[in-house]
């Protein structure tokens, strides 16, 4: 298993090992699924509208429909204008979405196709129906990681569709990131249970989560309806999750329609969902119920009741910025030592934000953001870990160096649970302590000596 | 859907044309009626395959970069492969083929590294070819591989790096083979032309390289088989109990020095046509080794290609012991096969894979009584249809003319067939064929309906038309078809199950069909209460219809009247 890694470290500058991103096209197409009656739209060569829904398929295991603009040479030679034109003929002729979400791609983006040119021009000579959407947001794969083509995509919405009409006092928005649709789904139910009323966008519960009932819909009733997208606008204030998902869309919201926004991390773990509780509260002018305060308190009780199994264990953390950053506040919150925490993503925020977070519990960490799983392995082979949580591509190091793994974030492409159970709020929270806690001592009990081999723990 | 039917009632394939066409607008309307036709085996109509996918049409197809490094190089387990371009092409390419690898000791194994230069917009400006250089060097100080290879994606194209020439300088500069492949996503239509670009580049670059020959009474190549799951693992077992060896599976857990030496082998067998179907052919041209069309899906066609191999070979020797094997293994598979044929025949099936298994596959389903009412591939040509006898007649449009033609001369020194013109001619005569493939539409019957890269519309149609009891197809359809209640196997992954290939794979297959096809899981989609009427007399107790307590008249899945009257009133 990996045999060509070795402890020794020599100079790498070029070449990129084991990425731990991938490119921006497959955040915006994600994103673009959170909007009901939304067709993403992916402008360039075929093949990345491909790899970009069988990775969203293996990750939901649910359709991940997308169309996209077949480029051939000729194309990339004279631009993709009657590309474009054709496929938003098909697309709406065939399949009939409300709006068409477009993202760019490299080879696109490289031959410099003007999108919103070719969207005005299709509006013109009614290519787009009346009441019919085309929105689009540029997403360069040289540039930023899925996670900026995400909150690229997220920002378009705004961009397009947010308006300021009236004003709604009882209404704020909620941008929850890059997360799964059980995430979605737990976050409104926690809304819900606070009493408050919120436009959730990009919403991707109801449609990457999807009940069997035998019938396929191409546009399923879950996701962010237009209007509720344009209510955004008239918001008393956004909510929203994770500085490198949400923030951009909730600062472009308030520059156009003066909505202020509360900027805080994804809800995971103790503290930070603590946090999203009280800006709930206060931005919600509403009382925390007695039930949110239950669910809190059976997540402190499990830590109190579990915490020797977690005080100290050193970690090492794999993933998307938001989720990485929350993370580590959560495994600060167990006491635990997180000792390598990584993101392939680019972005100084997520050092600071880090190295923030662990400056008394844990200063010796190496933090570092655009790095990748193959310098992870490498310092885990210096210095080894007790737990690795990270996407299923963790598992590999895992297994070469026989250490306890949980799996977190994206892409999970080998287990079942990330579908149906979320890992924010507190119940979430609770999850992801059960996971943590059972890959350690599964892993105790199939290496310890039959004499070290307990009944009870 | 999925009770047993002994009688196939298939629809008419023309009417069911018709319904799929007629949503589309003109054009794509015009363009799709050449790919969807109904067959007939005896003269196969003309199919628009192998032309471009219409914009904003839900297809199955990928593209050049995905045919080249995810199909043909990849399985090439110990040739460190660097993706030169931005971070997602070789991050979709990593690991998600299933084309198994079992590296011998000290070697490694580069199929669970992806590496790229992960191209940002400096590159993009200013040019990448500096990156790739140093990406270059850094691999060979980290891993010391053997040789490397360099991929293209779209934007190296579109700003002019020369990979090639970056090739040339660092293989003086590293003493190692370095090679390029120009496979940018946009040069095809579909993944066939990276096929045909890895062809090329394996053919220029590495066939060939050593000359020392396996030492084997009878040694072959498989082509164009990728190890999904342990099929060439089968395959290579079942010829081995033959006593024939193979010297290299073409790619399938395969090293770099296998395939240097796969020119020194007594024959060739194709099993994905599409894909390799160059390299036989060149192979052929250069050093004289004949290929024939093998299939090892289906223990009907399994037997047909060890019969045809042992006939090649003609030994007395191997014919026996092919019999023997054939014998032996069917002792273990007829039992299966029966059984399981006892409950899926008549089932029908509809496969719309690839560029071979959805014709391979069909052997498969016939074995248990199946039959396949609807095909076609996601990136074939004409004669993957309709048999290379068209080949001849296909007009070679400005796409596949992106795709260099190599010239191949016989080699002066290497030119030795294992067999002479006279043992070929005989051979003919006896009606053994070369370079044989009549395609898909020759095995199938009259009137089945076959659609080349068929759209998220046209399964839609299908399922609702045809109803047919499983379908053959990939990741991105799986959960659309199985959302409509129909079970859906992918025939790239195996749906991470396997393998499939040989007697052994077929008991899998067979067994894998029946758990899907005759499972109790889509029979829970109705619930109870949406099949039966709601009797409210038998099951709900008396105080809730009448508002007062009457102990003891109904009988209840409730409490007992007197406990529930004991706790107070509810």
């Amino acid at each position: 298993m990996l045999e060509g890694t070795t402890a020794e470290i020599k100079p790498r500058e070029a070449l990129r090992i084991n990425p731990a991103k991938t490119c921006q096209p497959i955040g915006a197409m994600y994103a673009a699924l959170g909007i009901h009656g939304c067709m993403p739209h992916s402008h360039g060569s075929q093949g990345c509208c491909a790899y970009h829904r069988s990775t969203l398929t293996r990750h939901f295991k649910e359709p991940a429909i997308a169309t996209t603009s077949s480029f051939t040479e000729g194309a990339s030679v004279f631009g993709g204008l009657a590309n474009m034109t054709q496929a938003l003929s098909n697309i709406f002729t065939i399949y009939n979405p409300d709006i068409v979400a477009v993202h760019t791609t490299c080879l696109s983006e490289v031959i410099g196709d003007d999108i919103p040119m070719m969207i005005r021009k299709a509006t013109e000579d009614g290519t787009i129906p009346a009441g019919k959407y085309v929105i689009h947001a540029n997403t360069p794969s040289f540039v930023g990681s899925h996670v900026t083509g995400f909150a690229n995509m997220t920002t378009a919405m705004v961009r397009y569709l947010a308006e300021k009409r009236v004003h709604r006092p009882f209404q704020l928005n909620l941008i929850p990131g890059f997360v799964d649709p059980a995430d979605i789904r737990e976050l409104k139910r926690i809304v819900a249970e606070m009493g408050i009323h919120a436009v959730v966008f990009p919403d991707t519960s109801g449609v990457l989560d999807l009940p069997q009932d035998g019938h396929y819909r191409m546009f399923p009733r879950g996701g962010a309806t237009i209007e509720d997208i344009k209510s955004s606008g008239e918001s008393t204030c956004t909510i929203a999750l994770g500085h490198f998902t949400s923030h951009p869309a909730a600062t472009e919201l308030d520059e156009k329609c003066g909505v202020g926004c509360a900027f805080l991390e994804l809800p995971i773990g103790m503290t930070e969902t603590d946090r999203f509780i009280h800006a709930l509260r206060n931005y919600g002018g509403v009382d925390v119920p007695a039930t949110i305060g239950e669910e809190r308190g059976r997540l402190l009780d499990a830590m109190s009741d579990m915490h020797q199994y977690f005080h100290k264990k050193r970690v090492a953390i794999a993933g998307d910025p938001d989720h990485v950053i929350a993370l580590t506040q959560f495994l600060a919150d167990l006491d635990m030592k997180p000792a390598y925490v990584i993101t392939g993503s680019p972005g100084n925020h997520f050092e600071h934000r880090v190295r923030d977070i662990l400056k008394d519990q844990a200063p010796e960490a190496v933090v570092k953001q655009n790095s990748d799983l193959f310098a992870l392995h490498q310092w885990i082979k210096n210095a080894p870990v007790d737990l690795i949580i990270g996407n299923t591509h963790c598992k590999y190091i895992a297994r070469a160096e026989n250490i306890p793994f949980v799996r977190f974030g994206f892409p999970v492409l080998d287990r079942m649970g990330h579908r149906y159970f979320p890992c924010v709020g507190y119940m979430g929270a609770l999850r992801l302590m059960e996971k943590m806690n059972d890959a350690m001592l599964d892993h105790k009990d199939r290496e310890c000596a039959d004499e070290y081999f307990e009944l009870i723990q | 859907m999925n009770e047993p039917t002994n009688l196939v009632v298939a629809p008419d394939p023309n009417a069911v044309r018709e319904e799929m066409l007629k949503i589309y607008p003109p054009k794509t309307r015009k363009k799709r009626a050449k790919q969807i036709l109904s067959n007939d085996p005896e003269t196969p109509p003309e199919i628009a395959a192998n032309t471009r996918t219409i914009p904003g049409i839900i297809s199955q197809r990928g593209c050049t970069y995905a045919g080249c490094r995810g199909v043909v190089m990849g399985p090439i387990y110990d040739l460190l492969q660097i993706t030169h371009g931005p971070v997602g092409c070789g991050y979709y390419a990593w690991m998600t083929r299933r084309n198994l690898a079992r590296p011998k000791p000290g070697e490694v194994n580069y199929m669970q590294y992806c590496m790229n230069t992960d191209m940002q917009e400096d590159q993009i400006i200013f040019g990448g070819e500096k990156k790739l250089r140093q990406a270059i060097k850094e691999a060979y100080e980290i891993f010391h591989p053997k040789a490397i290879a360099i991929l293209a994606t779209c934007p190296v194209g579109l700003i002019g790096d020369d990979i090639h020439t970056v090739a040339r300088q660092m293989k003086e500069e590293l003493g190692i083979n370095v090679m390029a492949f120009s496979c940018e996503g946009y040069k095809g239509v579909s993944q066939s032309a990276g096929h045909h670009i890895a062809n090329n580049g394996v053919f220029k670059n590495i066939i060939g390289l050593d000359d020392t020959a396996d030492q084997a009474e009878f040694n072959m190549n498989i082509l164009g088989e990728y190890n999904i799951g342990g099929d060439a693992w089968e395959i290579d077992a079942l010829l081995s109990k033959c006593g024939i060896h193979l010297t290299s599976t073409l790619s399938g857990d395969v090293s770099y020095e296998q395939v240097k030496k796969s020119h020194t082998v007594q024959l060739n067998g194709v099993m994905c046509h599409r894909s390799i179907n160059y390299i036989a052919d060149m192979m052929e041209k250069k050093f004289g080794i004949p290929w024939i069309k093998v299939n090892f899906i289906g223990a009907e066609a399994t037997k047909k290609t060890l019969r045809k191999i042992a006939k090649f070979l003609e030994s007395k020797k191997l014919a026996d012991r092919v019999e023997e094997v054939i014998l032996h293994e069917m002792i273990a598979l007829k039992p299966v096969q029966d059984e399981i044929r006892a409950r899926c025949q008549g089932k029908t099936a509809a496969l719309f894979v690839g560029g071979s298994r959805a014709h391979h596959y069909q052997d498969l389903f016939r074995d248990i009584g199946m039959e396949t009412v609807s095909a076609g591939y996601e990136f074939a040509h004409r004669d993957d249809y309709e048999g290379r006898r068209v080949l001849p007649t296909i007009k070679i449009d400005a796409d596949s003319r992106n795709i260099e033609e190599l010239h191949v001369e016989p080699d002066p020194g290497r030119f030795k067939p294992s067999r002479t013109p006279e043992q070929m001619a005989a051979l003919q005569a006896g009606g053994f064929t070369f370079r044989d493939y009549d395609g898909m539409m020759a095995e199938m019957k009259k009137q089945t309906l076959i659609i080349d890269d068929i759209s998220h519309h046209e399964i839609e149609k299908l399922i609702e038309l045809y109803k047919p009891d499983i379908i053959g197809s990939g990741i991105k359809d799986k959960f659309v078809i199985e959302k409509m209640g129909v079970p859906c196997k992918q025939l790239h992954s195996y749906d991470y199950s396997g393998p499939y290939a040989a007697f052994t794979g077929a008991a899998n297959f067979y067994r894998e069909v029946d758990r899907m096809v005759n499972t109790k899981i889509w029979k829970f989609i109705t619930p109870i209460w949406e099949r039966e009427p709601q009797l409210t007399a038998s099951l709900v107790h008396p105080s809730r219809v009448n508002g007062s307590r009457k102990d003891g008249e109904a009988k209840s899945w409730r409490r007992p009247a007197a406990v529930a009257a004991a706790d107070g009133p509810e």
